[in-house]
């Protein structure tokens, strides 16, 4: 069981909207503030962070008070451990990107160190960028940045407020990887702010979902999605990322395979030298599972996998399935009653069947 | 013709007038531009317009007054004669006075206008990294309104150079302590003396010229660096 | 008193707006004139419409300035100089009319201070007295700042009380020096201090006119007034007792010629 580590009990007042939340955050993982815009997600962050003044009530990380009305105590947002990914980079722009991020770990003290900073720059990818200007950046490199100067400051708590909602499409399937790793790989929990149905199914592992100020359901992803009015809206375009390379090409069927970390697909050969670094899209509706190998079927690409969560979709009769394909998450949308008649619940063994792959770009 | 040495003096006056006059602004406009920038008070609007009143007053009006209000009767006076310092009406000190009050619009409004297009979420992501108020605002806000400030230099030089009501008004025209370049033209026209008003107008025109293109250039490249 | 504390282009147009039509031979005269007499020049202006009908449009400007605009084609077509200098220099350049130029008034220097007792009736002030400031106008620019210097020179006091000079850019800004106390006493115009024949505040030493030159102001007609009746009708009323009394009354000496 996952702990809590972070209580957060907040009422704040504005015309015409007023935020009145009691929860408490897990020690690991994403927990994603998942509602429409408007609904306090982000004053909540801002809440947490100290930056919304005249907010009631209570934040408490890992027993440390940075709020407490009834203790008249109110920590600045300097003095808070934490970090804070805003939805514009807001990459200081008379620094470098290294600058940027030895901004905070100079103030942060000795927690952070810079071979803590070589980790992190490992981490985001980011070592080629270091002397650039925050101008020279892409989009989604001054996200991966920013995000990265966040971490530097080896923060206990880590704020993002819809860190990918001002890229394009193609960007935000660049930075998601990167943060399926951080969930991966950093002890650090995170509160992650998004309105977007794929962030949640891709990267939470609790949600909490908000509504005109309101807490309107929370837990860990599975239960809220599962939950028979589940407030969670997918389109048709929910699916997976896949990041890996051209493996080989089959020039007589004009088809080419690319591997990544769990397995490899097969799609058109567009002519892409072996080696070449590609990203795939997989739709949530071009994916369909079976219990046992198939055999005798037109689809060429079936992959191992381990279910990891079950959740209800928009419509009753469908589900969405996030599989585990060794370190590759898909997602699989099917009826109900596949599920049942499969019996599938979490851990169960399944073959992925993959009708389509885009590559992205 | 040759400029002769009251002339110098009064160039050299001049650029020591309106040098200390640009730096002493700079610092005092700071503070003041960045609360106008920020602050949500009901007094913004009424001090915002306090600050903008030197550009509406006629310089001899401003002039005026400061020579009333710096007078042995006016209040300003009374206090200068408590502090021990004296009368400041037809000294150094005076001029850079009235200077500071002639020219605060010519800071404040440029530094407003940097500090209020940076925002506050420069100083909410520097709070995030551990930087403390006063430390976010010299190592954040300072270095992005640097264009803001260059601006601010400029026209606050170059406003002072070309001060002369307030200068007519409470300076008394005493050579090497308030006799300035634009009292010395006034002074050559006046008495007919044309072909040196014209060396001296025509300095100040290429002066003017020259330090303005050369901090445009500056700011300009800077510009281009940051955007 | 406005217009003497701040110098400043005034146009007054006075027309001879009463009850009567306007007269079919009634003329117009632009005429420049020395801010220092501006209060004694709308009572003459006056005097003179009601006399003859002509109107007359009046702007005060400092006499360097009125030189200035002249000499760029400015449409006065007559100058009343605060010196005797610029309606001869006009002259001689052609701008002004040959033989039209006259003495129009003489200015009396006096020695002011607002604190009333501090100017003794001999002016022994400016020996003994303990002042740290003394006003005067640019000697260069204004003929009441030349005779000031004169006037010192006489009494063997330049060099002494050089280092106190506070120099007004006009005699005017010299006034307002003493006026507004940041000076206690100057050298200013009698006509600034003197109402209906008597000193308004403070205490002043007239300085008698033995001691400097006679501050002479002179009048010209200009080349734009050639054929203008008003011009040379105006030049006259000047001269005339009527126009002698105004000026008298305003400070300056009164002369019989």
């Amino acid at each position: 069981m996952n702990p809590a580590v972070l209580q957060i009990r907040q009422h704040l007042t504005r015309p015409e909207f007023e935020l009145s939340i009691d929860i408490a955050v897990p020690a690991r993982g994403i927990t994603v503030l998942f509602g429409p815009s408007g609904c306090g997600k982000t004053s909540l962050l801002r809440c947490v962070a100290g930056l919304e003044r005249g907010a009631r009530g209570v934040v408490r990380m890992a027993g440390e008070a940075w709020q407490d009305d009834g203790a008249r105590k109110f920590l600045p947002t300097w003095a808070r451990s934490l970090g804070y990914v805003f939805q514009e980079a807001s990459l200081f722009e008379h620094l470098d990107v290294r600058g940027n991020l030895e901004y905070g770990l100079r103030r942060a003290g000795n927690a952070a160190t810079a071979d803590s900073l070589r980790d992190i720059i490992d981490l985001l990818g980011i070592g080629t960028l270091l002397t650039r200007r925050a101008d020279q950046l892409s989009g989604g490199e001054r996200q991966r940045v920013a995000i990265a100067r966040a971490l530097a400051t080896q923060p206990r708590l880590l704020l993002l407020d819809e860190p990918l909602a001002s890229l394009d499409h193609s960007r935000r399937y660049e930075i998601m990887p990167w943060l399926e790793r951080m969930r991966d790989t950093l002890s650090t929990p995170m509160l992650y702010v998004t309105h977007a149905t794929d962030e949640v199914a891709r990267l939470a592992d609790h949600v909490v979902v908000l509504e005109q100020g309101k807490v309107k359901a929370a837990g860990p992803l599975a239960d809220v999605f599962n939950a028979h009015d589940s407030p969670l809206l997918f389109g048709d375009e929910t699916g997976a990322v896949l990041t890996g390379h051209i493996a080989e090409r089959d020039e007589r069927w004009h088809l080419c395979r690319a591997a990544f970390a769990g397995g490899s697909l097969w799609l058109r050969d567009v002519g892409l030298s072996p080696g070449s670094k590609v990203r795939l899209r997989v739709l949530a509706r071009d994916v369909s599972l079976t219990t046992s190998k198939p055999q005798h079927t037109s689809i060429q690409n079936c992959l191992p996998c381990r279910v990891d969560a079950l959740v209800a979709d928009t419509h009753p009769s469908q589900a969405l399935v996030r599989v585990a394909c060794g370190q590759s998450l898909l997602l699989a949308r099917i009826t109900q009653r596949a599920v049942a008649e499969l019996g599938l619940q979490a851990g169960s063994q399944v073959w992925a069947q993959v009708k389509s792959v885009a590559l992205i770009e | 013709m040759t400029i002769d040495s009251p002339a110098l003096q009064a160039i050299l006056l001049t650029i020591e007038l309106a040098g200390l006059t640009t730096v002493l602004l700079l610092i005092l406009a700071t503070p003041l531009a960045w609360w106008l920038a920020h602050t949500e008070s009901r007094w913004r609007t009424v001090l915002g317009a306090v600050v903008a009143l030197p550009l509406v007053l006629p310089p001899t009006v401003l002039g005026f007054y400061l020579l009333v209000a710096l007078g042995p009767h006016g209040p300003l006076g009374q206090l200068t004669q408590a502090m021990g310092l004296g009368l400041l009406t037809f000294t150094f000190s005076g001029l850079l006075l009235g200077s500071l009050i002639y020219s605060l619009p010519f800071a404040v409004q440029p530094l407003q206008h940097a500090f209020e297009a940076i925002g506050t979420r420069p100083m909410e992501v520097a709070a995030t990294l551990r930087a403390r108020p006063l430390n976010a605002f010299l190592t954040v806000a300072l270095p992005m309104a640097r264009p803001g400030f260059i601006t601010a230099a400029i026209l606050t030089f170059a406003h002072t150079v070309g001060e002369f009501g307030v200068v007519l008004m409470i300076g008394g025209n005493i050579p090497g302590k308030t006799r300035v370049i634009s009292t010395q033209i006034y002074g050559h026209v006046e008495a007919m003396e044309y072909a040196q008003a014209h060396w001296l107008a025509g300095g100040m025109v290429v002066f003017s010229f020259v330090v303005l293109t050369g901090l445009g250039l500056l700011n300009r490249r800077h510009r281009r660096v940051l955007m | 008193m406005n217009s003497r504390f701040i110098v400043r282009k005034v146009i007054v147009q006075i027309a001879f707006a009463c009850s009567v039509a306007i007269q079919a031979n009634a003329a117009e005269v632009n005429v420049a004139v020395a801010a220092n007499f501006a209060a004694p020049m709308q009572q003459i202006a006056a005097a003179f419409t009601q006399d003859t009908g002509h109107a007359v449009v009046l702007s005060f400007a400092a006499t360097g300035s009125l030189y200035a605009q002249i000499v760029n084609g400015a449409p006065y077509q007559m100058l009343l100089s605060a010196d005797r200098k610029t309606p001869a220099r006009l002259e001689e350049e052609g701008l002004g009319l040959g033989g039209t130029r006259f003495t129009y008034a003489v200015g009396k220097l006096a020695l002011w201070s607002k604190q009333p007792g501090l100017v003794d009736q001999e002016g022994e002030v400016l020996r003994t007295g303990h002042f740290e400031k003394i006003a005067l106008a640019n000697p260069a620019l204004a003929p009441y700042g030349a005779a000031a210097v004169e006037t010192l020179t006489n009494l063997e006091l330049l060099e002494q009380l050089q280092p106190k000079f506070v120099q007004g850019e006009s005699i005017a800004q010299a006034f307002q020096f003493v006026a507004t106390g940041n000076a206690p006493l100057g050298f200013v115009a009698l006509s600034q201090i003197y109402e209906n024949g008597q000193l308004t505040e403070g205490s002043a030493w007239i300085v008698p006119a033995s001691l400097h030159a006679p501050i002479k102001q002179d009048a010209v007609i200009l080349a734009n007034g050639k054929d203008n009746p008003a011009a040379t009708s105006f030049a006259a009323f000047l001269q005339s007792e009527t126009a002698i009394r105004i000026i008298c009354s305003f400070g300056y000496v009164c002369q019989q010629q």
